[in-house]
């Protein structure tokens, strides 16, 4: 028996339908459950204090500055090149082999594994450049890993500015350079701030790449001391830290205290909001920006 | 010159367009210092101008041009540095490539010690176009929701939603899939539940905004009289997306499978954490097995640096690195072809 166009077509619909809604289901049940399962560890304590290896009541404190901390040694070193690298390519490269070349750099780039990326790290950064287990070696890594990104945001960002802008600033006697970084980037910033903050969320989840380059230890940390030569100064780029991401694999694959499984679900669920911060505020900077700066509503 | 240079100042000496050379070359020089220089004498401060432009156009140039050598000293750092590393198996340790390639033993500090590398390389293939299979269907239908049946419902909820699951991070992925997936599995199919299944249902889900961004793409660039037409000859909907969309998005939806297999391929954790981690080919996808980057992940920090044990760990890494060159390559195949 053959079904009639009709029924075959409301069928296909209610297919497409209820997959659609089981997508969202899916993310709404995701960001739900683990909210709903760690929310309720997190707490003052739990955010300010250090981990327990063995005692129930540990925080995440030192992770969590850990994170920020290395999120922002890395935005200094790839922000700087990843702009400069997309202007580049958007601006001052000819059509050609050489750019074709770049272009597939790029592409090769961004999807190299991010466990390779830690683990030339670890061999580079950590052991020929004698960095060690350290924030340094994995901001390194971690701009390896987002630089592709940022070259990407920042070209969109540059091709996006409307021909006119640029001819005018070029008609006006300016130079490229200049017409670059006085008309088209201000124009641009919108497009490659909301881009830099995805990225900065990326960075901010990743652990994979920090495994074996920022380490899996953090040492006793004095908070109290803001030296940054000092070996217990939170702000020694020069000592090993584990990030919250790393943290959270940790407990999960070798943890032994007894409420591990709280503080997995509160270390997820405070990763989570972070991310989803970035994420909104992301958009709302790029509405607020792109509302200031071109008058409509 | 003058021919070029006059209807470009129209009015400045309109009331004598007969006067040449002597009478414009005053003006002309104050005015342009291009044309200055062939005359002679230089007004200083038109040259002071141009030097400190051509520094910065100077600066620029070089700086971005630095900028784009650090992202060719990198790639190429990174393929020098693991492949002398993950080779040196072979040349020094004089492990045989076979035996890596096809052997299915792994015990580095067995006696004698054994290098089969192919439990891991079959649980990265198995659990990541597992994933694909289960991924691609739902981003089709995701991909058909947001340009056919509900655009606008789709740009406010759905391309958020797709947004969020690949901003959130592989570990959080990896959490869930050991507190609801596993449990799950372990409920219904005989087992633990860790496995090739819960791995490839992890990857699925965090391989979809991939595939779904690229199918959405590829159907809202479609040409409008391809939908138009076939509704014009009285198709329905269905009929319209099986038989006209669907064919024209194929290649599009390859790329966008290729490029999550990638993605799957190389993801560590999320799958480490779900997997099981036992080194031998399960019999069934609801047993304990391994991927290249699970083994990688477990076994790197207790190795020495040097030894055979550690050196075959740079070559799984080595392999993870052949397969993304071969999976751009396959994507740049795709695409090239979807543009003809």
């Amino acid at each position: 028996m053959r079904m009639s166009n009709k029924t075959a077509d409301r069928v296909a619909t209610a297919v497409f339908y209820f997959f659609a809604f089981l997508i969202i289901l899916i993310l709404a049940g995701l960001i739900g459950f683990i909210l709903y399962r760690g929310l309720s560890h997190i707490s003052f304590g739990f955010l300010t204090s250090p981990p327990q290896t063995f005692k129930v009541g540990g925080g995440i404190g030192p992770q969590l500055f850990n994170s920020l901390f290395l999120l922002v040694l890395t935005m200094i070193i790839t922000v700087p090149l990843g702009i400069g690298a997309g202007i580049y390519m958007a601006e001052y490269a000819r059509p050609g082999r050489f750019t074709d070349f770049i272009r597939l750099v790029v592409e090769v780039l961004s999807s190299f594994p991010s466990i390779v990326v830690g683990l030339f790290g670890l061999l580079v950064f950590v052991n020929y450049f004698g960095l060690k287990f350290s924030l340094l070696a994995g901001a390194l890594a971690l701009t390896v890993f987002n630089l592709p990104l940022m070259v990407r945001i920042t070209e969109q960002g540059i091709r996006g500015v409307p021909r006119e802008q640029k001819e005018a600033g070029l008609a006006l006697g300016l130079t490229r350079w200049k017409t670059i970084v006085k008309i088209m980037l201000p124009v641009a910033l919108p497009t490659i701030l909301t881009g830099t903050i995805l990225a900065a969320g990326r960075v901010f989840g990743e652990a994979a790449a920090l495994l074996f380059t920022a380490g899996m230890s953090s040492p006793r940390l004095d908070f109290t001391d803001w030296n940054p030569f000092s070996p217990v100064s939170p702000l020694n780029p020069l000592r090993p830290a584990e990030t919250l991401a790393v943290h959270i694999w940790k407990i999960n694959s070798e943890g032994i205290a007894p409420d591990a499984a709280q503080i997995a679900a509160g270390a997820s669920a405070v990763l989570i909001l972070t991310v989803l911060l970035f994420n909104l505020g992301s958009r709302w900077l790029g509405r607020f920006l792109y509302r200031k700066l071109t008058a409509s509503r | 010159m003058k021919a070029t240079l006059d209807p470009a100042r129209p009015g400045s000496e309109g009331a004598e367009p007969t006067s040449r050379a002597e009478a414009s070359s005053e003006p002309r020089a104050e005015a342009s210092p291009a044309s200055a220089a062939p005359s002679g004498g230089t007004p200083p401060r038109p040259t002071a101008r141009r030097k400190s432009r051509s520094g910065g156009e100077w600066f620029g140039k070089t700086y971005t041009l630095i900028c784009v050598a650090v992202l060719i000293v990198t790639i190429f750092s990174i393929v020098y540095f693991v492949a002398s590393k993950g080779l040196s198996t072979f040349f020094v340790n004089g492990v045989s490539l076979k035996e890596f390639l096809f052997g299915t033993k792994w015990a580095p500090d067995g006696e004698p010690q054994s290098f089969g590398a192919l439990p891991f390389i079959t649980g990265s293939f198995v659990t990541s176009i597992l994933a694909a299979c289960i991924s691609a269907p739902l981003a089709f239908c995701a991909a058909i929701f947001m340009t056919e049946l509900m655009p606008k419902f789709g740009k406010r909820v759905m391309q958020p939603v797709i947004e969020l699951l690949a901003g959130i991070p592989s570990v959080v992925y990896g959490f869930v899939g050991l507190t609801v997936i596993v449990p799950f599995f372990r409920a219904i199919f005989p087992g633990q539940g860790l496995g090739l299944a819960a791995g490839a249902v992890v990857l699925s889900i965090m391989i979809l905004p991939t595939i779904t961004t690229i199918a959405t793409d590829a159907m809202s660039n479609l040409p409008r009289g391809l939908k138009e037409g076939s509704y014009a000859l009285g198709a329905t909907r269905w009929q319209t997306i099986s038989r006209s969309i669907l064919p024209a998005v194929i290649p599009s939806m390859l790329t966008g499978v290729v490029l999550g297999i990638a993605r799957a391929f190389g993801e560590a954790l999320a799958v480490q954490m779900v997997i099981g981690n036992a080194p031998h080919i399960p019999s069934s996808l609801f047993e304990s097995a391994s991927t290249l980057t699970s083994v990688i992940t477990l076994s790197m920090g207790n190795t020495i640096m040097g030894q055979v044990q550690n050196n075959v760990l740079w070559s799984l890494a080595l392999v993870l690195l052949v397969m993304t060159f071969v999976f751009v390559a396959i994507v740049r195949v795709l695409e090239r072809r979807s543009l003809r």
